[in-house]
């Protein structure tokens, strides 16, 4: 609590939070502004005196223009969206049995398979795309999404797992021992009371690893070669820039579309992404 | 209802002593390990194959198309007298280090912020983590764009700073040393210096969201009782801090740093996008000069060492903030 | 014939042995009460009734039906829990039908076990609502209720009044008491409660340390405990111990200690003669003491300091200091005592119990 005069409230509260705000939000609006702007006014020098950013009187589409008529963006969107739901649902699978078994089953070795799955959720991409590259090669996926499909879910199962371990705890065992006294298989119980039980927590999972399939950018850059199979990161980096001269205008254009279906996803689950980063920090 | 099962031949006086159908679900190690299965499968091969498999490129001198043959240490002894690597390894421990403090220092004070009932407040977290939403490369590119010499929206606005200085300063009657347009010339990505906290700037505005909502959610575990008790004692804010809050929420913090040191360290999206290693190397970090090597100029094996030489720093990392966590939460 | 046996069971976790050859033999329709402190096996007990902990050693039958390897929902048998582990995502009508749709009894027959159990408790105004928008009682009817529909050989209760609060809870007893009463199935309840006990159980088995201390009617056990602690256990206040030793004093027999003398009513003389020079425990509830009225023997009374009086309205209850020993009486209510004030009381000798004071035994 801030106890006293109304100026503290605002020298320490709203001013500090709104500088916040400002610094975390202004390249967002950077992006938008900058996709809206004509290139005669994009390209001026900040020390021209008619340097005005920040607004422009004669919104243009030129740029959303460029973007779709001349690169295969739209391909990249759905690629990118393809991608990212079927890693999500193949993880999400893995991550609520797994978490599961982790965290009510119990059997030899439980402790350490926990701990390996913790463990490879710290080991970086960028420490396995090199091998990983030359074995994409040999199993002849690579320039295919399903080498995606195949690996994000090296880095979005752990973290699906843990969070869901984290649900899961938080069920009283009560309830499926009362349903195997009630006629249920373990099975059964799990599939019709525990699962649904945990819904919140997948949903949470779910956002969580859809955000991540969209931010990761290695993998694709190294797996993905052709354009019409580039996912949404790696199109914007490779098609929008012609040697020295960057297109600034339709990369930023490429840059706010590309981010709007996050964002959008994010929109509808804020809840649960806020739970899910904060369960998996707090388990 | 009877008893569903099979039976036997009475046993001992009248009794029944059926067999159970065999259901090997029921089995508790069955069932986990069908469960487990998947996963074992998914991260067996896409993860603990390809870490054998670069430790072994990384002992060979293949080249892209090229096997190569065992040579030993060969290419870590080379990395020890290659001199940009040790510039990388400046780069990326410097880089992981400024960043990680910054981020702390400025999501606990926003999550401080943040950690009372004002208006708007769901608004302001939601909006709070679009950095961290966002996918890094496109956001990166805004960032590159305001950071570009020639029309850097952040030289322009130094510029109007530096005007503002200037008047006030005329009132005094004093001269600047030199113009306002020498001073505001920051030519951020083609300077080293400036190129290193152009992107730690970056990296620190990406990291800010994460911290900040995960401490808060450690803040808001806290119950508000004990700080009023401690008001009632007398403790200042800054001491009900120092002695209330910050021991409280030192087991969530170890965790948020140990996730945020470890995808630091391994960072690559952002020095690609923003200067591609330059200038001169100054913003190299291991990811993008492994990734130079292995894969823009095909010498895979050294690629690899550069990879796995990042192995045995984040894993002491990861062993000293694992004992640190377990040790505060066991205090 | 749903009768239960439970014979020579035992119940190890890796060094910690929690059930140590517990034999019961329980009749059907009878409702047998399990009663101890927390940690003295009777859950476990249930438990490995139910199928939800293995069975270390020893045998249990249910029927004519040895049940050791079967999981439980082969053994006919239905548990209410201590929070009612009831399913919140789905609807009370449903919680009631899962045990028979895992069954696959056909819809019309669900309908009918579910209205008509739910006609039993109470509940069919609730049936479309979900677990979250009932209060405790409430949900402890629907966890009942789920049990009923089963129609099973067995019920198994795990302390389910201890999340109610007091007035609830004396409530839900009689209404389990009346269930039983109506169904007549056979049951076995787990508490901590011995009044729930007392009130609940056609038998009681009092438990601690994985052993069974006794097995009799609740009367039984209130008078005539058989040891130390199922004296100290049954019953509220509890009975109060003394040491004295038995002094032979020219043909009657005195139970003395520095603040008391108290002379064995004939009834018990015979059976503490061979304890005579030895030292024992007395023991009497505080019901069995009075304010002393002058004509009492004075080897049946005893003088002490009165501590604390807690007035009761029905019963004033005296906390006492005899000697260096503590001691609780229920006088009438009509009695006025302050603090550090000097009394006499008198025993009533019917009530007066001995114990060996090494093997903690009834003499």
């Amino acid at each position: 609590m801030i106890e006293g005069a109304i100026w503290r409230k605002w020298v320490f509260f709203y001013l500090p939070l709104a500088l916040f705000l400002i610094f975390l939000l202004f390249p967002f609006y950077w992006m938008v502004i900058t996709t809206f702007r004509p290139d005669n006014e994009l390209y001026i020098a900040w020390r021209r005196p008619n340097y005005a950013p920040f607004w422009t009187w004669n919104p243009t589409l030129d740029h959303i223009k460029y973007l779709f008529r001349e690169t295969a963006f739209l391909t990249w969107l759905y690629n990118t969206m393809f991608i990212a739901l079927c890693s999500t649902l193949i993880s999400l699978f893995c991550g609520v049995l797994a978490g599961y078994a982790l965290s009510r089953l119990s059997f030899p070795f439980a402790g350490g398979l926990g701990t390996m799955i913790f463990i490879t959720y710290l080991v970086p991409q960028t420490l396995l795309f090199i091998p990983l590259s030359d074995i994409i090669r040999n199993y002849k996926l690579g320039d295919t999404p399903w080498s995606l499909i195949l690996t994000y879910p090296t880095f979005l199962i752990p973290f699906c797992t843990w969070l869901m371990m984290g649900y899961f705890k938080a069920i009283p065992k009560e309830l499926e021992e009362c349903a195997r006294i009630d006629g249920a298989s373990r099975w059964k119980a799990m599939v019709y009371i525990i699962i649904p039980v945990a819904v919140p927590g997948i949903l949470s999972a779910g956002i969580f690893a859809f955000t991540l399939s969209w931010n990761e950018f290695i993998y694709a850059l190294v797996f993905l070669s052709s354009p019409q199979q580039k996912t949404v990161p790696v199109g914007v980096v490779s098609e929008l820039i012609r040697g020295d001269v960057f297109f600034w205008g339709a990369l930023m254009a490429g840059a706010l579309l590309g981010s709007i279906p996050v964002a959008i996803a994010y929109s509808f689950f804020v809840e649960h992404y806020v739970s899910g980063l904060t369960g998996s920090v707090k388990g | 209802m009877a008893v569903t099962a099979t039976f036997e031949a009475a046993t001992t006086g009248g009794e029944k002593r059926p067999t159970p159908k065999w259901r090997p679900l029921e089995n508790e190690r069955w069932l986990a390990a069908l469960l487990l299965l998947p996963t074992m499968v998914l991260l067996g091969l896409f993860i603990a194959y390809p870490f054998v498999k670069g430790i072994l490129l990384s002992v060979s001198s293949a080249r892209v198309g090229v096997p190569g043959e065992y040579v030993g240490l060969a290419n870590f002894e080379r990395l020890l007298s290659d001199p940009i690597f040790s510039m990388v390894v400046r780069n990326t421990v410097w880089y992981t280090l400024i960043t990680t403090i910054f981020k702390l220092a400025l999501g606990l004070w926003l999550a401080l912020l943040l950690n009372r009932n004002f208006r708007f407040k769901a608004f302001t977290r939601a909006f709070i983590l679009l950095p961290f939403i966002i996918p890094t490369v496109l956001s990166t590119f805004a960032w590159k764009w305001m950071f570009d010499p020639t029309f850097s929206v952040l030289n322009w606005f130094i510029l109007q700073m530096c005007w503002a200085k200037v008047w006030v300063m005329g009132l005094f009657g004093i001269e600047p040393a030199k113009t306002c347009f020498a001073a505001a010339q920051f030519n951020w990505l083609g300077d080293g210096d400036l190129a290193m906290w152009a992107i730690i700037v970056v990296n620190i505005w990406r990291g800010i969201p994460f911290f900040a909502i995960s401490l808060l959610a450690g803040l808001q575990t806290i119950s508000p009782d004990l700080n009023e008790a401690a008001a009632i004692d007398g403790a200042k804010p800054w001491q009900r801090f120092i002695h209330i809050t910050w021991p409280l929420l030192l087991p969530v913090t170890m965790v948020v740093v140990l996730f945020s040191v470890i995808q630091t360290f391994a960072d690559f999206q952002i020095v690609y996008v923003m200067t591609g290693g330059g200038p001169a190397n100054a913003t190299h970090l291991f990811a993008t000069y492994a990734y130079q090597l292995g894969v823009g100029t095909g010498l895979l094996s050294q690629g690899a060492a550069i990879s796995l030489a990042m192995f045995p720093i984040l894993f002491a990392i990861v062993i000293v903030q694992l004992l640190y966590i377990r040790r505060v939460e066991t205090r | 014939m749903a009768n239960v046996s439970i014979q020579q069971v035992h119940k190890r976790y890796d060094d910690f042995h929690a059930v140590k050859g517990v034999s019961l033999e329980i009749k059907d329709k009878e409702f047998l009460v399990l009663v101890g402190p927390s940690g003295c096996g009777k859950t476990t007990t249930l438990r490995m009734v139910a199928g939800l902990e293995s069975i270390t050693e020893g045998k249990i039958l249910i029927g004519n039906t040895v049940v050791n390897d079967l999981p439980p929902m082969d053994r006919d048998i239905a548990m209410v829990f201590q929070n009612y582990a009831l399913y919140p995502h789905m609807t009370v009508f449903d919680n009631m039908a899962f045990g028979l749709k895992m069954r696959k009894f056909d819809k019309t027959e669900i309908k009918k076990r579910v209205d008509n159990a739910a006609d039993i408790l109470g509940i069919k105004d609730h049936l479309t609502r979900k677990p979250r928008q009932l209060s405790g009682g409430q949900r402890q009817r629907v966890a009942l209720g789920r049990a009923i529909v089963r129609n099973p050989q067995v019920f198994l209760f795990d302390e389910p009044l201890s999340n109610l609060d007091a007035k609830l809870r004396v409530q839900m007893r009689v209404e389990i008491k009346k269930l039983h009463q109506r169904l007549a199935t056979t049951s076995i309840y787990v508490t901590h409660d011995q009044i729930e006990a007392m009130t609940l159980g056609d038998r009681v088995v009092v438990m601690k340390d994985g052993l069974i201390q006794q097995v009799g009617e609740p009367l039984e056990l209130y008078n005539n405990p058989a040891n130390r602690y199922v004296a100290g256990f049954i019953g509220s206040p509890a009975m109060n111990f003394a040491a004295v030793t038995i002094k032979d004093a020219g043909g009657a027999l005195m139970a003395e200690n520095e603040a008391m003398r108290i002379r064995v009513p004939d009834a018990l003389k015979a059976r503490l003669a061979p304890h005579a020079g030895k030292p024992a425990t007395l023991g009497i509830r505080p019901e069995d003491l009075r304010m002393a009225n002058g004509q009492d023997p004075a080897d049946l009374t005893f003088e002490a300091i009165v501590e604390v009086a807690e007035q009761l309205g029905s019963e004033v209850i005296l906390d006492l200091t005899a000697g260096t020993s503590s001691m609780v009486a229920s006088v009438e209510p009509t009695v006025r005592v302050r603090p550090q004030e000097k009394v006499r009381l008198a025993i009533s000798p019917a009530g007066l119990r001995f114990f060996d004071a090494t093997t903690e035994l009834a003499i």
